[in-house]
């Protein structure tokens, strides 16, 4: 079986946790990253099919950075940006304008907490089109 | 010194006054010592109101010598103008000798200054040193107000963020215990019930430590000061975390010969100490060993607690007493705190006209010092060094 291997990094374990449970409960394999750099280490060894990034870890800007990597490396992975800072900002990523979309480079933005079902469904669409 | 010129513009109908105002100026610097700053000027001239407001409206000045009889409209239809605009500009009219109820009315309206004629230029350079010296410290003041504003701005974001990460921890949690898709065992389930107990307990514990924090900052909190024996109030300290070290397998010990103290407000005292131990062994290894040392020494109170802990690197140290500026490392993960337990230790030493110091090495653990005066009356009530006073 070919499985679809998912990088996700988040430095607050247990949404890290949380995350890898329900994608491995959907016969994902789940490669986890704690921090921006663990996540780049990773990227040097491991090609994932799509990857999943907390936006404020050890960088304000780690998500952002992190999905320029991965769109450098592997043009073809897919990224999800996951973030808590839209209420405390006033920022709203979940529905960013084309001219936003195509600077930052993510292709789905999810507000934390992460609902099972939105993200089993951004998941699938993001993997299987 | 900073140094920096001010435009000034000087408006007046007789060209001679024009002439010497501008000669007494161009060379003249006046300096704000309270500000650092070496100021300068860069003059321009009007014949007229009508030529002033035009300058005005091109780019205001900074200061302006007004005369008040000017041919066309008059020095005091000019100030209204700039009343009006609300327009950031230091007015000194200038008034006839004797004029006195000139003077009166401009001041009244608005105008920084007046200055009688005829004057001498030691006697214009008075004036203009003191609007420079308003100007300067007005501008100051501004920006620090203005700085305070960001500082708090950033801190409530942050704090913000703080809070609702634990919150989306625990829902997380409960969602997939909801979830019909996931049917999890019993072992997992026990799990992520005592994970979101965890999260929720860190949660409080960062809502009781902003409520120290505010106390402490509104300089509010009715404080009892009594002479304080820091050698209990330890023993109290290491009797609280006792719990949380026998789970780590961490031995605790004190070290006193004699009692310690001190003139204060016992809980903030036990502030300082519950949150030096608590962390002690928080960042320790399993195993290992804090050592909590009191003594007097020449009219402070030295409190230390040292651990065998996981030690920070010397480039974090900086960062360390910041507000919910935690270390992260591979270390640190799994370990919780609110970011403000330490930048309120520092907080309480600075009300003792005191301070907190660290020396650590990584891997081999950690010693904090705090030094507080025995004898303060400490600030809180005096104001001397209100906790207020502090920069956040």
């Amino acid at each position: 079986m070919n499985q679809k291997k998912i990088l996700i990094a988040d430095d607050d374990p247990d949404i890290l946790e949380q995350v890898s449970l329900l994608l491995k409960g959907e016969g994902y394999q789940v490669l986890g990253a704690h921090s921006q750099e663990e996540a780049e280490e990773a990227l040097l060894t491991a090609i994932p099919d799509l990857a999943i990034f907390d936006l404020m870890m050890e960088n304000k800007d780690s998500g952002f950075v992190l999905c320029h990597h991965v769109k450098r490396l592997y043009p073809e992975t897919p990224v999800i940006i996951l973030t808590a800072v839209a209420a405390a900002t006033g920022l709203n990523f979940s529905s960013p304008s084309p001219e936003v979309r195509s600077w930052i480079k993510a292709d789905t933005f999810l507000n934390k907490p992460v609902r099972p079902e939105q993200l089993r469904a951004e998941v699938h669409r993001l993997l299987d089109r | 010194m900073a140094k920096e010129a001010l435009r000034i513009l000087v408006v007046d109908d007789e060209e001679g006054m024009r002439l010497a105002v501008e000669r007494a100026l161009r060379n003249f610097v006046c300096r704000v010592e309270e500000a650092d700053a070496e100021v300068s000027f860069r003059v321009e001239l009007s014949e007229s109101g009508e030529d002033a407001l035009a300058k005005i409206a091109a780019a205001p000045p900074e200061l302006m010598l007004l005369d008040y009889k000017l041919g066309g409209i008059t020095g005091i239809d000019v100030l209204n103008r700039i009343l009006e605009k609300r327009l950031d500009i230091l007015v000194v009219m200038i008034t006839a000798y004797a004029s006195l109820e000139t003077a009166v009315q401009a001041t009244k309206l608005g105008a920084y200054d007046f200055l009688a004629k005829p004057f001498t230029p030691e006697e214009m350079k008075t004036v203009v040193r003191k609007a420079v010296r308003h100007h300067i410290l007005q501008r100051q003041a501004r920006n620090l107000a203005e700085e305070r504003k960001k500082i708090r701005f950033q801190f409530l974001s942050v704090l913000a963020h703080e809070l609702k990460a634990p919150l989306a921890a625990v829902e997380g949690y409960l969602r997939i215990l909801q979830d019909e898709k996931l049917a999890s065992d019993p072992e997992s389930t026990r799990r992520m019930v005592e994970r979101s107990l965890v999260r929720l307990e860190g949660m409080s514990k960062l809502i009781f430590d902003l409520l120290d924090l505010t106390r402490i900052e509104s300089g509010q909190k009715q404080r009892t000061l009594k002479p304080v024996d820091a050698v209990e109030v330890a023993r109290r300290a290491i009797e609280t975390a006792q719990p949380a070290a026998r789970d780590k397998g961490v031995s605790i010990s004190l070290v006193a010969e004699a009692p310690v103290v001190l003139q204060a407000d016992p809980g903030e005292i036990e502030i300082i100490l519950n949150n030096l131990v608590s962390n002690a062994v928080k960042y320790n290894k399993a195993g290992g060993t804090v050592e909590v040392r009191c003594r007097a020494e020449a009219g402070q109170a030295v409190l230390q607690v040292a651990d065998s802990g996981i030690g920070i690197a010397p480039e974090d140290t900086g960062r360390l007493f910041l507000e919910f500026s935690r270390i992260k490392n591979e270390h640190t993960r799994n370990i919780l705190g609110s970011g403000l337990g330490l930048s309120i230790v520092k907080r309480l030493a600075h009300l003792y006209g005191g301070a907190v110091q660290v020396e650590s090495q990584p891997g081999v653990g950690s010693t904090f010092t705090v030094r507080l005066s025995t004898a303060t009356s400490p600030a809180g009530s005096s104001g001397e060094a209100r906790a207020s006073d502090i920069e956040i």
